[in-house]
């Protein structure tokens, strides 16, 4: 018998099923109407049509970083594929693991600019993982089981598949053949961390008087959050994380000092400034971190754990580098402590939490609330919208104030709860994110945390979310304005508001209801518990909530500009 | 620090332009840089030459070996190599005075003269980046140099040391 043949567009569809895809986020064009077709005719992949190809690498994104598993996307070649950029480069920054298939002319006219024809390989190649110029249809099955297989192990990242349209169309057919045990000679993840640099770690873990543990993305990416929590138990350690790292560690743990960074707590700054070992576990010292690399904790020993080699010493010299999936890395360190007999240096470590509990005591992530009958401050929002959802809401962030007042007042107990895009600051991210993540657990509350300007730049999604019932929840907080470039002009430009204020606002209320959604607008802090319950209580519904907050607000503490680490403005004016 | 480090990676269409790209991207520095198949058609092999400070390298090192067809970087400078750049150079030979001196140079220095026009010698001469900085420079000394070619520099360790699969 001889074996049956598919077309190239059907083994796309073939290969997707076999790598038990789920959601396929897409928008169709003239190079991919064939995979549209075999899409069709089967019911493995569900196939969700977006409005704009960037919200649909957002989607594809944000459910990636819901659940762990690969995102995948479908775009037509030429603008279909370069739509698809920003959000690649979003995933790109925060390594997350995705595949985007994406049409292209046939291969008789590349090089010809013929019609939509763009070189997306060329065009995404500084911003990927890894791509692929498919080029024979044999070859399409196992060139998607390798995209799969590069996008989720090691450090996790977005890959691009480039489909010429010849080898998608039903004239030429082949048998499908598929190898989903992937092996390459030339990309093989380290794993374990070297047993000789585990041993340096943990001697100098031992003999710290003053230890963080410094935690980021890596550990959400890893699933190491319960690891993580029982290092910083066993060493009784301070912890702080990264913006992609909250809920690394529960919000409200006791040994959690906060966000560190720009717009981090200042015990955590000051714990990192004072501190002689620092434990960098899945977090690469990020220049929204460090402040001034030349004044970065100059007496620290850096013990730095990491999967990707090239986080390691690339901004800040690590000590003991060791490269490693953190979650095995911190198995390992666990067990050498138990080897070697760890105790803890009670008085040493008596001493430092007295220190740490002094910088907890000024309260510098906090706000004062509005006079009676004043603006709704925007912290207050984030609070009651922690409250309802009794802190168990997935958040999924825009980029601006409203983010930084999302990551500071919402404490997030579990890893993948805070979704937002930090590496890149993609505005426009967070609504099709929480698409995405709202799709991959639908009985969640899912939030998508926003701002009046954020939300306009992929405000056409409301029309995806009617079409598939997508009930998100979107809240905005409005202050008629950029506020995070407002807050910039007000402390470095003198207060020149060039081009953040923004003039002539839709009324969102009746925007939303257009699309055929709720919406709903708050304008006094009497209201803004009521009306929130009210929307959350709408379960089916998306509700579009704006909330009209004080545009004055600025977000603090916030480091000094080529300052070191610690140094910050705790409010207007004043200096830690 | 003037290093030169040899790639092996996957034959295939893009995994030049990773590579250039990358150096490009991260503002590294490509002196000169030769790529070709190996033995095995599979596997393409690049030398780089390229200068800069230990922290630079080790990240040009590092990011090169995270692109996904890189197979392996070795830096050869770290340890006994060899180093060999083939160039040719056109130079003008118009009267017998000038052809016996360009004559001499190129015996001197071991190159071969190639190709022979009305007033036109080609000098074909291979060695490291040193050897081929003066033999051009004595050249300019005697006569006019019309054009010059040099192939980027190739490098192999040392002894029982190979950089294979
Ligand atoms: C695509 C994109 N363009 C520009 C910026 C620069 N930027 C960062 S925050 C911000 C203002 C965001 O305004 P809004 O969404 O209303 O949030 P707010 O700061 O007011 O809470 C801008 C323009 C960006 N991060 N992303
Ligand atoms: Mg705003």
């Amino acid at each position: 018998m001889t074996a049956k043949l598919y077309t190239g567009a059907e083994m796309v569809v073939k290969a997707l099923s076999a790598l038990e895809v789920k959601y396929l986020f897409g928008y169709p064009g003239g190079s991919v109407l064939d995979i549209y077709d075999a899409l069709f005719q089967q019911d493995d992949v569900e196939h969700v049509l977006v409005r704009h190809e960037q919200a649909a690498t957002h989607m594809a994104d944000g459910y990636a970083r819901a659940t762990g598993e690969v995102g995948y996307v479908l775009a037509t070649s030429g603008p279909g594929a370069t739509n698809c950029v920003t959000g690649i480069a979003t995933a790109y920054m925060d390594s997350i693991p995705m595949v985007v298939l994406a049409g292209q002319v046939p291969t008789t006219l590349i090089g010809d600019d013929a019609f939509q024809e763009t070189d997306i390989v060329g065009c995404s190649r500084p911003i990927v993982k890894h791509s692929f110029n498919c080029r024979r249809l044999e070859d399409i099955p196992n060139i998607i089981a390798q995209a799969a297989y590069i996008a989720k192990t090691g450090r996790p990242g977005p890959v691009v598949v480039e489909l010429p349209k010849d080898i998608l169309m039903p004239t030429h057919k082949a048998a499908f053949n598929i190898e989903l045990d992937v092996q390459m000679r030339s990309y093989n993840p380290t794993v374990k961390g070297h047993p000789k640099q585990i041993k340096k770690a943990v001697k100098t873990i031992a003999n710290a008087e003053r230890l963080v543990v410094y935690s980021g993305g890596g550990i959400v990416l890893a699933n190491a959050a319960e690891l993580l929590t029982e290092l910083v138990e066993t060493l009784d350690a301070p912890v702080t994380n990264t913006l992609m790292g909250l809920g690394g560690i529960s919000g409200t743990h006791k040994n959690f000092i906060g966000m560190l960074g720009m717009h981090g707590s200042l015990e955590a700054n000051k714990t990192m400034a004072n501190a002689d070992v620092i434990l960098a576990l899945g977090a690469r010292f990020d220049d929204r971190v460090t402040n001034n690399v030349k004044k970065f904790c100059p007496n620290a020993t850096i013990i730095h754990v990491d999967i990707d080699p090239t986080s390691i010493s690339k901004t800040i010299n690590a000590h003991v580098p060791v490269v490693g999936l953190v979650d095995i890395v911190i198995e390992q360190l666990l067990a050498e402590l138990k080897e070697t007999n760890f105790q803890k240096n009670e008085a040493a470590l008596k001493q430092w939490w007295q220190q740490i509990e002094g910088w907890r005591s000024v309260n510098s992530v906090s706000y004062v609330p509005p006079a009676e009958g004043g603006k709704i401050k925007p912290q207050q929002v984030v609070e009651a919208m922690y409250k309802i959802t009794n802190g168990e809401a997935y958040v999924c962030s825009d980029v601006g104030q409203h983010q930084m007042f999302a990551a500071q007042y919402y404490p997030f107990a579990k890893p993948r709860q805070w979704i937002n895009s930090g590496g890149l600051g993609t505005m426009g991210f967070g609504f099709p994110a929480a698409m995405g993540v709202k799709m991959a657990f639908p009985d969640s509350h899912v939030i998508c945390i926003t701002g009046d300007g954020s939300i306009q730049m992929n405000i056409q999604e409301l029309s995806t979310c009617m079409q598939y019932g997508i009930p998100v929840k979107i809240i905005s907080l409005n202050n008629r304005s950029l506020g995070m470039v407002r807050q910039w002009q007000d402390m470095v430009y003198g207060g020149r508001h060039s081009s953040s204020y923004m003039e002539s606002l839709p009324d969102f209320v009746k925007l939303a209801e257009a699309y055929g959604h709720v919406g709903m607008q708050i304008n006094t802090l009497d209201e803004l518990d009521s009306k929130l319950e009210q929307a959350f209580a709408m379960k089916d519904r998306l509700v579009f909530v704006d909330v009209l907050v004080d545009e004055k607000e600025h977000v603090y503490p916030m480091q000094i500009r080529l300052g070191a680490i610690d140094d910050m403005w705790i409010k207007k004016g004043d200096k830690a | 620090m003037r290093r030169i480090l040899a790639i092996l990676l996957e034959n295939e269409p893009g995994s030049l332009s990773r590579i250039v790209g990358l150096f490009s991207q991260r503002a590294f520095n490509i002196e000169t840089l030769t790529v070709a198949p190996t033995d095995d058609p599979s596997l393409s092999r690049i030398t780089i030459a390229t200068v800069g400070d230990d922290k630079v390298l080790e990240q040009i090192v590092k990011q090169v070996n995270k692109l996904i067809d890189v197979i392996k970087i070795t830096d050869l400078t770290e340890r006994a190599h060899v180093e060999r750049e083939l160039v040719l150079v056109k130079v003008l030979a118009m009267n017998d005075k000038s052809r016996t001196e360009v004559k001499r140079i190129a015996d001197i220095f071991r190159g071969a003269i190639i190709d022979i026009g009305k007033q036109i010698y080609t000098i074909e001469l291979t060695g490291d980046a040193d050897k081929i900085a003066a033999f051009i420079k004595t050249l300019s000394y005697e006569t006019e140099i019309v054009e010059v070619v040099r192939s980027g520099c190739v490098g192999i360790a040392r002894g029982e040391k190979a950089l294979k699969v």
